[in-house]
Parts: structure tokens; C-alpha cells; sequence
């Protein structure tokens, strides 16, 4: 591991100032950042310490639920109104990493866990990600735990978060506090960015941007399903995943909104997957037609051309579940 | 940098460089080398100690966000567990022997604090994996799923698997893993379904 200074901040305000300079990173869980920075793939200089903050609160807010960004993953899994709400989330968080991580692993720091791509996390080989302009050694490399939607020319990488995807079918928002004091919110369809040709730069937030929170709206759907599919039974991460959160009425489908993780450089949502599916009658026809449509303008490797009939096929089984 | 923290019961005051790992502090600078260190990036287990009461991979946590709590490992597990509500789970230590949960030993430490937090993790309700129903309102039962669900964060590669269940088993008084070593999905199996309990109950081995 490179030298660090680590601090712990009075306040939010003061973790924003000292999160702003110049090689400056927080942590609160550290599953993944000590992780990397035994590996040097992160070095930072500073280390801002976001554990005191109270940030680890879970509180209703009107019909909705406002989650600190420090609240550990095996506590909001086990929260009994997420479980009764919006088991969609418990269950993706439980689905994800073993009982210890859990333990510590954080809100804001499953957002911004890095991609698993074993090329970014090599310092030997070259990756965009790691070092700009470098090159991208999953293209025309061994792949599998890559993306096939949302990539480009210069990273391939997949977001590999359960919980994020859960979030994106919940229309979850994430809350900022910059170093000014300013709060601001933002969906995680805003809050990712695709990789393009920076693919090094994979959020929204600027230095001493601070998320501070999440908060998950009424949920729309009372059926709600995380399934998980991947290359063990437990500790594993997805090679697919599909997050469905819907409501029927009167035999048709009112209200869909699908998630999938495995696939894309970000937690992926498609629109016009909701779309064909609202308003429906169920069909095999129909979530065929829901998964062509995901699957459309996907980037395949040899390594994870399986992707695309394992997804189609996963989604169709979800809904045929959902709608019964 | 200074931090303070207590170990096992016992207040130790350390001045370590911030790089230093909660696993690297135990073993290097405490002595206490029960906690392993096994792959060092938190995918074996074999350094679980007990945070705050709380299962945690020591490897992939820096000493000093730790500053001022309580950690309990292998060394201290009985002590801190005696007299508590969760008195009854240290017979793990006494039944992972009696029940051959081990070989080489080498993820025993890590196997034994993770089970201790996997067992109040249960008790209070918390759901897994492979809960049916998140709602908490069926009773928590911990047949061999749950069991193999809650502890895939710890591997043993001398694969005693059964025997670190029976002695999970064994160590939970409660009733939670009534039955726990039957497959949900197979029939029973009279060799593995029977826990080998120890003869007279806090003895130092089976003299017939």
C-alpha cells in the first residue's frame, strides 16, 4: 500500500473540504478501496473517514425511506420496512457478497464499487480505467464478468453492484452535498456516466462531492422480484441479474419497471422495456418482445456472447412470475 | 497515528502508520495470531473477528477506523461470551473438535468468529439468501441451506464442511437449527443428520 494521511472530518462540511483536495478519498465500509489500494490500483494521498458522521440512519420520509450513506448493507437489508416495502432491495443486498462484507460494506460505497474486470485491477496490463489512454485488454481478452450493453471502443467494464440495481428499479435518488454546502439530488440513470472515451470518469460527482444519502420513493409495484443468476450458488457476483418491480390492474400490467445487472457498464435500465410492457396484457410474445428490445444494441465478446439468450431468458422468467 | 482499542477486554494503546490493517494490527503489533490472514483481500474469512460485536473481515479494514471499539477475537471469544445471552455458542470451540470440523485448522479461528456472528444474526432475524419469507413473521429456521448460505464467507479448503455445520449446530441452543443438517430437498441421512454431541458435556475428551 502507497502512504496515506488518514483523517476523520468534524462534520459533512468539513468532509467536503477535505474531500475536495488533491488526492483526497473517502471511506466509510473500505471493502473495496483497502481492497484496491493493497493492489495500488487506488492510491490515494488522503483518506477522509466517514464513519462518525451519522450518516448511518434509515428514516422514513413521507411515503418514502431516506437511507444514510453509511448505513451498512446487512442493516438495510435487514430493516423491516425495507423488507415489507421494498423487498426487491433486501433481497438484492442479500443476494451480494458474504455475511461479513455486509457487515461493513456502505449505501454510497456499493454505488461507487469499481468494476471487477480482472484487466482493472492488474497493473500490468493495460486498461483505461486504471491509466487513460493505456488501452483496453478486455477487448480481444478473457471475458466474462464484462458488459454488453452501455460499453464502448475503450472499456468493456461492468458495474457489478446487486443493490444498485435494485435502486434503479425503485427510481431511487441520491443525494449530494458539495464543498459550498449545496445539497442536490440526482436518479442513478443521471448519476452514472457511460465510459465513451473516459471511461476512467464514472460518475457525476466532482471532488468533495459528498453523498450524503439515498431516498427511495413509494414503491410503484407491490411485486417485486431480484433474481440472481451466477457461476456459484452464494458469493458470488451476477453474471445476470434482473430487478422487477410491477403492478397489475385489472390483468394488465400497469406498472413495469426492470433493472438488470450483469449486463451493462452501469446498473441498466431501459425505458423502452418498461414502455412495451405498460399498459399490456401478459404474454410470452410480449416479454419476448421486452427482451429483444433490451438486448438490441448489445456489444458481444466470445466470453460473453451467453449473455444475451441468459438475460432474454431470465427476464421472461421473472415476468411470468411478476404478473401471476 | 494513536489509537485506542479494546481487545478482548483489555485496552490497548497503539501508535501505527494508517496503512496498517485491523488483521495486521492483532497479529504484528498485539501477538494475537488467531485471527489468519489468508487471502488478505476478504474472500476466505480466515481473519473474521468480532467488531462491535459484529462479524467482520479484519484484512479489508484499516486499524484506525476502528479507533476506540471493541474487538473481540478467537483468543477472547469465550471470555466475552460468558455470561452474556449468547453464552451457549461458545460450545463451537469444544464441538468443532468433537465433530471433526477441521484439518489443517488454518480457517478454524475465522470459521469459529464468523459462526458466533452468523448465530446472533439469526437471532435477531435477520433474513438470508435463501429466506422465503423476508417478512420475518415465518420462524427463522436454520436448516443446512441457511447454515451454508450465512457462512459462504468462510472457506475451508480441507473441505470439513459437514463437520463445521454439525458443530454450528451444536453450539446454537436456541432451536434454530432444529433439524438443521437435513437437506430441504432430501431425505434424511442417519450418518450426517446425527451430531456427535460431546459425552459428558464440558469434559476434556470421551474417556469411556
Amino acid at each position: 500500500m502507497r502512504p496515506f494521511d488518514f483523517t476523520r472530518p468534524a462534520d459533512r462540511d468539513d468532509a467536503c473540504l477535505k474531500g475536495r483536495a488533491e488526492g483526497a478519498a473517502f471511506v466509510a465500509g473500505g471493502t473495496n478501496l483497502i481492497d484496491l489500494m493493497k493492489l495500488e490500483v487506488m492510491t490515494p494521498a488522503h483518506l477522509v473517514d466517514l464513519n462518525r458522521l451519522g450518516l448511518d440512519r434509515i428514516e422514513e420520509e413521507g411515503e418514502g425511506l431516506s437511507i444514510g450513506a453509511t448505513v451498512r448493507n446487512a442493516d438495510l437489508a435487514a430493516d423491516p420496512r425495507v423488507r415489507h416495502r421494498w423487498p426487491v432491495l433486501s433481497r438484492a443486498l442479500l443476494s451480494g457478497a458474504s455475511g461479513q462484507l455486509r457487515n461493513r460494506a456502505t449505501t454510497a460505497g456499493n454505488l461507487l464499487q469499481r468494476t471487477r474486470c480482472p484487466y482493472f485491477q492488474d497493473r500490468d496490463t493495460p486498461c483505461n480505467k486504471r491509466t487513460p489512454g493505456s488501452g483496453c485488454s478486455a477487448l480481444g481478452g478473457e471475458t466474462r464478468n464484462h458488459a454488453i450493453l452501455g460499453t464502448s471502443e475503450h472499456c468493456i467494464a461492468l458495474h457489478p453492484s446487486d443493490m444498485a440495481v435494485a435502486m434503479r428499479a425503485l427510481d431511487t435518488e441520491i443525494e449530494v452535498q458539495d464543498p459550498d454546502g449545496r445539497m442536490r439530488s440526482m436518479g442513478l440513470d443521471h448519476f452514472y456516466r457511460l465510459p465513451r472515451d473516459t471511461p476512467h470518469i464514472e460518475t457525476r460527482l466532482d471532488p468533495g462531492d459528498l453523498i450524503t444519502g439515498v431516498r427511495l420513493p413509494a414503491p410503484q409495484g407491490d411485486r417485486q422480484i431480484y433474481r440472481k443468476v451466477r457461476d456459484r450458488a452464494s458469493y458470488a457476483f451476477a453474471l445476470v441479474s434482473v430487478a422487477a418491480v410491477v403492478r397489475m390492474e385489472g390483468g394488465k400490467i400497469a406498472h413495469a419497471a426492470l433493472a438488470f445487472g450483469g449486463i451493462g457498464s452501469q446498473p441498466w435500465r431501459d425505458i423502452e422495456v418498461d414502455a412495451v410492457l405498460t399498459g399490456e396484457t401478459p404474454s410470452e410474445a410480449l416479454f419476448d418482445k421486452a427482451g429483444e428490445i433490451l438486448t438490441q444494441g448489445a456489444e458481444v465478446q466470445d466470453g460473453t456472447a451467453f449473455k444475451v439468450p441468459l438475460v432474454r431468458r431470465v427476464l421472461a422468467d421473472v415476468l411470468r412470475k411478476a404478473v401471476t | 497515528m494513536k489509537i485506542s482499542l479494546d481487545v478482548n477486554g483489555t485496552r490497548q494503546d497503539l501508535d501505527l502508520d494508517p496503512r496498517v490493517t485491523l488483521l495486521d494490527a492483532l497479529r504484528e503489533h498485539l501477538g494475537l495470531t488467531g485471527a489468519k490472514k489468508g487471502c488478505d483481500h476478504g474472500q476466505c474469512g480466515a481473519c473474521t473477528v468480532l467488531v462491535e460485536g459484529r462479524r467482520i473481515n479484519a484484512c479489508l479494514s484499516l486499524a484506525a477506523m476502528h479507533d476506540g471499539e471493541e474487538v473481540v477475537t478467537i483468543e477472547g471469544v469465550a471470555d466475552a461470551l460468558a455470561g452474556t445471552n449468547d453464552a451457549r455458542f461458545a460450545a463451537i470451540q469444544r464441538a468443532m473438535i468433537d465433530n471433526e470440523g477441521l484439518q489443517c485448522g488454518y480457517c478454524t479461528p475465522g470459521q469459529i468468529c464468523s459462526a458466533i456472528g452468523m448465530l446472533r444474526e439469526a437471532a435477531a432475524g435477520w433474513p438470508s439468501h435463501v429466506t422465503d419469507d423476508l417478512t420475518g413473521e415465518g420462524r427463522l429456521r436454520l436448516d443446512r441451506e441457511e447454515m451454508s448460505e450465512r457462512m459462504s464467507g468462510n472457506l475451508c479448503r480441507c473441505g470439513c464442511y459437514p463437520g463445521i455445520l454439525a458443530a454450528i449446530r451444536i453450539a446454537d441452543g436456541s432451536g434454530l437449527t432444529d433439524g438443521g443438517l437435513r437437506s430441504r430437498n432430501s431425505p434424511p441421512d442417519p450418518l450426517r443428520d446425527r451430531p456427535r454431541l460431546h459425552s459428558d458435556g464440558g469434559g476434556d475428551g470421551d474417556k469411556a
